[in-house]
């Protein structure tokens, strides 16, 4: 643990980036309860108002204030993050943990699910299934979550293979310990680290997804101010207020690159060997 | 090598099943049956009957799918009823421009991030190659419709050098629809570009290292044979590889970026199945590109073990 804090310590863009991630929730969740911060309060006096004092992001064409309503979105957009990406981290990694350490035809009949899944191209899989359960801010975490499943599963699956031959299994095994109690103690605690690495770059996906789909409006309501919406509607008035699609642009960028680079520092840090990996 | 890729297709085979399967029982989930979306206000009980009865809608799940099945081995996807055309005809009417703009994007993201890849790898630790480490993280992480909705708003709205949007074929004027398909490919083709960036700068810094390069150096042969001739030359096959497994991204990203642009591809395609609740047309683009997904990296596969026969399972 001590050797971890010290590796991502010193790398400062994955620091720099945590910070900008926790500063932004942190910023989100305080102003959400201040006043005068109403993401849907109007203004007729102040209807497309450019960038200012008053206004430092301008204001929509109801006058709303474009800087509440992209701090407000932030909260949206790490919600649909953090639960999507939860529900693909537990379903997946459960699925690859047993299908890596039963083996048999359990493992091949989870195996070819998983490929089946990867074989849609992930904005697709996810618009097919909220075309089918349509758009709502639960049902799209579901889809993100269903459309970054089979990713966690071939992780765990394979960092299962490696550790199930370990010695310290084998012991559990000799003594009678229950195959479910060695997966949930033994197994899953031991690979947690390319899980995590997985988790935080997921993120950056998930937020990803969630804009685009929004964005298409097949993603949450369309009156909810998540950052795919206000890019849709800022594109809509781009000629008349530039400000509008390009403040959420943005926001949505500084975050998917934060957790991109996070995601990358906690890989060197957590996992030397796979540090080449993907570059 | 024959038997490498006899292997391989063998091995596509139950996962074409699982798609199928898949596109077939999901779309089946959606709420509401297209015969009502059919008839729309015209909805009457009777006409709801016969209707469902001619598309066979009141028999057995699984006899509908094998009918369904059946037809597709036989290339018939289905009749829309919303575009009175069989599916595979709409498909393939849209094919090209999904192609061309994937294509398209390609070009760009090669061009882009080869020469900025093996750039940085040559000079490393120079002013190029950290604008190229940034850009190797920023194209990534940029939205594709942010990306889009920039360059409308600079190329096209304050410059007004490109067009927004709107397709021209490529039989009604070549110089047209080249110019209306710059900007949705540069869109597409940015984050690829990074990737491609990324793959080329660390391949060709694998390659220099090696001793034949070292090699070629001692005999005295000039730099720039040395980078094209022997450096660029290795470290193309790991960057195709890269080049095939984006497809599927440029698959899904094409659905945005045609919405984006108006362009009228398969992406757009299948945006129009889902609004009008065209569950035969939906069936059959999701079946299309997934299908074609795995065919493509089938194709990678077999022409990655064919340049580099190390490569066998």
């Amino acid at each position: 643990m001590q050797e971890f804090w010290y590796q991502l310590r010193k790398n400062k863009t994955a620091l720099i980036s945590l910070l900008y991630i926790l500063l932004l929730l942190c910023f989100s969740g305080l102003s959400s309860l201040l006043s005068g911060t109403d993401p849907f309060a109007m203004n007729p006096e102040a209807i497309l108002s450019p960038p200012s004092l008053e206004h430092i992001m301008g204001t929509d064409q109801f006058g709303r204030d474009q800087f509440v309503r992209i701090t407000y979105g932030a909260l949206i957009s790490f919600k649909v993050g953090f639960i999507s990406v939860g529900i693909a981290l537990l379903a997946g990694t459960i699925m690859g943990v047993i299908s890596g350490f039963l083996g048999g035809w359990v493992d091949l009949l989870m195996s070819k699910i998983m490929e089946v899944l990867f074989s849609f191209p992930d904005i697709f899989m996810a618009l097919v299934v909220m075309s089918i359960l349509g758009a709502s801010i639960t049902n799209l975490m579901i889809a993100i979550g269903i459309v970054y499943t089979p990713i966690f599963g071939r992780i765990a699956r394979g960092a299962a293979l490696e550790i199930k031959s370990a010695q310290f299994i084998e012991a559990a095994r000799s003594i009678g310990v229950r195959q479910s109690v060695i997966m949930l103690r033994h197994i899953i605690p031991n690979i947690l680290a390319p899980i995590i690495v997985q988790a935080t770059l997921s993120l950056a996906f998930a937020i990803l997804s969630e804009a685009g789909l929004s964005f298409l409006g097949l993603g949450v309501e369309p009156d909810t101010p998540s950052w795919g919406i206000l890019l849709s509607e800022g594109k809509d008035w781009m000629e008349a207020a530039w400000w509008l699609a390009v403040f959420p642009g943005i926001a949505i960028t500084a975050s998917v690159l934060s957790f991109n680079l996070l995601g990358d520092g906690l890989r060197d840090a957590l996992d030397p060997k796979m540090r080449n990996m993907t570059d | 090598m024959v038997k490498y890729a006899i292997k391989r297709l063998l091995w596509a085979v139950p996962i074409l099943f699982g798609i199928s399967v898949i596109s077939f029982f999901v779309i089946r989930l959606v709420p509401g049956d297209t015969v009502t979306a059919i008839l729309g206000a015209h909805y009457n009980e009777e006409q709801a009957v016969f209707l469902r009865t001619k598309m066979g809608l009141d028999r057995s799940i699984v006899y509908q799918y094998l009918i369904w099945i059946k037809g597709v081995i036989q290339g018939d996807f289905g009749f829309s009823a919303f575009t009175h055309k069989p599916v595979l005809d709409s498909i393939l009417e849209r094919l090209p421009i999904t192609l061309e703009l994937a294509f398209i994007s390609l070009v760009t993201a090669v061009l882009i991030g080869i020469p900025m890849g093996a750039l940085a790898a040559v000079r490393r630790n120079s002013l190029i190659d950290n604008f190229a480490s940034i850009w190797g993280m920023l194209g990534v992480s940029i939205p594709n419709f942010w990306l889009a909705t920039l360059l409308i708003l600079v190329v096209s709205l304050n410059l007004g050098l490109l067009p927004s949007g709107n397709f021209i074929p490529l039989g009604e004027s070549l110089e047209g629809n080249i110019r209306h398909m710059i900007l949705p490919g540069l869109a597409l083709g940015g984050a690829v570009s990074a990737v491609v960036m990324r793959m080329t700068r660390s391949a060709m810094i694998e390659v220099l290292d090696q001793n034949y390069i070292e090699m070629a150096r001692a005999r005295g042969i000039r730099k720039n044979q040395i980078l094209f001739r022997h450096a660029l030359k290795n470290a193309l096959i790991p960057i195709f590889t890269v080049l095939g497994i984006q497809a599927g991204y440029l698959l899904g990203g094409s659905v945005i970026i045609e919405q984006v642009f108006s362009l009228p591809g398969i992406g757009r395609l299948s945006l129009q199945a889902i609004t009008n609740r065209d569950y035969v047309l939906l069936q059959g683009t999701i079946l299309f590109v997934a299908g074609g997904f795995v065919m493509i990296n089938l194709l990678v596969d077999i022409l990655y073990a064919f340049i580099d026969p190390r490569i066998k399972l």
